[in-house]
């Protein structure tokens, strides 16, 4: 009894700490600003007037691989053009890194962090939960963000601080679907998603609109967080008889998926949106006999030059090489954070001011021709966009073939 | 038989990889009363070990060593963490336990810049088979093999050796045996040394088939070991062996209920797949309600 009053008393103490700490996060912005402003000091003084543009990306965690590609693309586009013109007056631009650990838990904390160091805008992140879960404490902070490959609508849906810049999920759910039952002649489609995962479900969930519509017939599962055993869901697609395996997961569940798949010999082919397009996929099906294709943004060699210049970028830098995989195979999501970060720039400039409310006024109107293709916002902040690109992976070699450019 | 022996095949696997983390669980509980949390990391540590080892040396030369550190890692933590602690509250040495597992993965999140690596194929055993109508990797077939040789030399060394006896003796009553001469720290040692050497095995066969490596992939294969452990009655190891493989297999049939009920001409549509964790650990409640010890387990010992 004793003990379980000292515990009961602890536990109190320590939710009245946890309370006055939430107190605090509450009233961050105005010291966490300030810290800011010091931290821009020394860049002041060099003569240079500071703009903060914050890069909120996962860089641990399910979807780390991914978000560290798409900040090498914004570092990458930081490094070639370090400056902006806004107002007559030259700035320089500094990127404000924050890691959101693919957790809507720990999202919004790291988004505070944005907040309170004062950045003019936001870029990120990679994947639409965490997206979503950091939508309010931008909106609450000011801050408009610039989502770069959340492809999941409600992202942007209802709310005037987020825009995008990529295509979003019902046009590549239709376009994943029209694939499958067209190009690819399956009539059953095996869907696995993530459970609480908001860009596998609302994907799959586009995938199977589209795909029933077209008259196909499709299987849905979803496996739990954590879970890195996927040969029971890859027996149950064999078993069921599907002709194609549908599975827009993280990067991590998706080389054991890859890996099991092929040890197993699950005889159809895997298809997948935007996130599997990453070396990591390419590497897990090496030498293996599997049949793997992809939607995303972006094709290798679309644009030599960029490409050319991010392979020297990333090659000329170990931690750059190590960030994307230890090769320098460019990833879609390198060429969005590219075209994001001068996308960020035009909006600067435009707005002619650092102040927040002033870039959120004009982003609307923003325009920008990147190596992606015309990025161009509608009424609810997301690109105008209607191709995506199909890739494939050559089991042979280890890289990306070019299938098709695919449209709905 | 042929619609359920993919999945049979799947949850045997699995459940002898808990197995081989469960014992760790189940001996230093049985000696120290204490949940070693950070166990189902040191399993992780060995899986990124190998990965970068096999980078450097051929996997021969890897394996082995792999196995020494992962030993070494394993009686350096007892040394460190809890020994100091040894005669502090039970609860203080769990909280050191957190502390050790917290501790593993942000090094680890550091070292691999929280990124999957992918885990070195092991020839042989990463080989595809055809067993009547499933195709799956070797390593699937020997883990139960392997497991029940495994846990044989243990019961042999503990019944007919004398650290066994002097293992014996402290889970019994630890004063007296230190009364007796039984030099408890060399004892308590040689557990986590067995623990970790066994964690290390599971960790090869279990990577060569999932083989994606985080720093987070110790967290779930451990909390179903340690599930496995309370299953089949903590402090029992032919409880733990045989509640993994519960745990495996129930979990694999779950997630091929639909399916199989499906080709015998039922079509539901309640997604029951979604719920393998869920079942899993509603089975492990009603286990314990029914039977509070575990279905191994000593009775009356006091329970963290």
């Amino acid at each position: 009894m004793k003990n379980f009053k000292k515990v009961a008393s602890l536990l109190l103490a320590g939710s009245m700490l946890v309370g006055s700490l939430a107190g605090c996060a509450g009233a961050a912005p105005a010291p966490g600003a300030d810290s800011g402003d010091q931290a821009a000091a020394p860049a002041a003084a060099s003569g240079d007037k500071v703009v903060k543009i914050g890069v909120y990306e996962p860089a641990s965690g399910d979807n780390g691989a991914g978000g560290k590609q798409e900040t090498l693309g914004i570092q990458y586009a930081n490094s070639k053009t370090p400056t902006v013109d806004i107002g007559g007056e030259t700035y320089t631009v500094q990127l404000v890194v924050v890691d959101n650990q693919s957790s809507t838990e720990k999202g919004p904390s790291a988004a505070q962090q944005l907040v309170s160091e004062g950045v003019s805008l936001v870029l990120g992140s990679y994947g639409s939960g965490v997206s979503i879960a950091a939508s309010d404490v931008f909106k609450n902070g000011g801050v408009p963000a610039i989502g770069v490959t959340c492809t999941n609508p409600q992202v942007t849906e209802g709310n005037e601080h987020y825009f995008r810049i990529c295509f979003l999920d019902p046009f590549q759910g239709t376009v994943l679907a029209n694939y499958a039952y067209k190009t690819q002649n399956a009539k059953k489609a095996y869907c696995l998603s993530k459970l609480g995962d908001d860009y596998s479900a609302g994907l799959v969930n586009y995938f199977v609109e589209a795909f029933t519509a077209l008259g196909g017939e499709v299987v849905e599962e979803s496996f739990p967080e954590g879970n890195s055993d996927f040969t029971s869901y890859i027996t149950n697609a064999k078993s069921q008889g599907c002709e194609v395996f549908f599975s827009p997961v993280s990067i991590e569940a998706a080389a054991n998926i890859v890996e099991q798949a092929a040890s197993q010999d699950l005889g159809m082919p895997i298809l997948a949106g935007d996130t599997w397009d990453s070396n990591v996929v390419c590497g897990a099906a090496e030498g293996k006999n599997v049949d793997i294709c992809v939607t995303t943004f972006y094709q290798e060699g679309a644009v030599p030059e960029f490409d050319n210049g991010l392979k020297e970028y990333i090659n000329g830098d170990s931690t750059a090489l190590a960030n994307n995989g230890g090769n320098d195979m460019i990833a879609a999501v390198s060429a969005m954070g590219y075209d994001a970060y001068y996308v960020a720039l035009e909006a600067l400039k435009a707005a002619g001011s650092t102040d927040p409310a002033a870039v959120q006024g004009v982003l609307p109107s923003v325009t920008y021709e990147g190596v992606s293709g015309k990025i161009a916002f509608n009424a609810t902040g997301d690109a105008e966009r209607n191709t995506a690109f199909v890739k494939k992976v050559n089991t042979e070699t280890g890289t990306w073939d070019f299938v098709a450019e695919q449209s709905i | 038989m042929s619609v359920v022996l993919p999945y049979l095949l799947s949850g045997i696997s699995v459940g002898g990889q808990y197995a081989l983390i469960a014992i760790g669980y189940t001996m230093v509980y049985g000696i120290l009363r204490l949940i070693n949390f950070a166990h189902g990391d040191v399993f992780m540590v060995a899986g990124v070990m190998m990965v970068y080892m096999c980078a450097s040396m051929p996997w021969y030369i890897a394996m082995p060593l792999m196995i020494v550190f992962t030993v070494l890692i394993g009686f350096a933590i007892e040394r460190v963490a809890y020994m100091p602690l040894r005669s502090a509250p039970r609860m203080s040495i769990m909280i050191s336990a957190i502390g050790v597992s917290y501790l593993l993965q942000n090094l680890v999140a550091y070292i691999t810049g929280g990124l999957s690596q992918q885990y070195p194929t092991i020839p042989f055993i990463s080989d595809s088979i055809n067993i009547g109508p499933a195709n799956t990797k070797v390593v699937t077939v020997i883990t139960p093999f392997l497991v029940i040789a495994l846990v044989f030399a243990l019961v042999m060394l503990i019944n007919h050796t004398k650290i066994g006896m002097a293992m014996r003796a402290v889970a019994k009553d630890y004063d007296t045996a230190q009364l007796m001469g039984i030099r408890i720290n060399s004892v308590i040692s040689t557990t986590f040394v067995i623990g970790s050497f066994l964690a290390a095995i599971g960790s090869v066969l279990y990577f060569s088939n999932y083989t994606g490596v985080t720093y987070t992939s110790g967290a779930m294969p451990g909390l179903k070991a340690f599930v496995a452990a309370v299953f089949g009655g903590i402090g029992s190891i032919p409880g733990a062996v045989i509640g993994a493989f519960i745990i495996g297999i129930s979990e694999n049939i779950v997630k091929g209920f639909e399916a199989m009920l499906a080709v015998f001409g039922i079509n539901s549509n309640i997604g029951i797949a979604t719920f393998s964790d869920a079942v899993t650990f509603a089975l492990l409640i009603i286990i314990l309600v029914v039977k509070p010890t575990g279905l191994f387990g000593e009775k009356a010992t006091d329970k963290v």
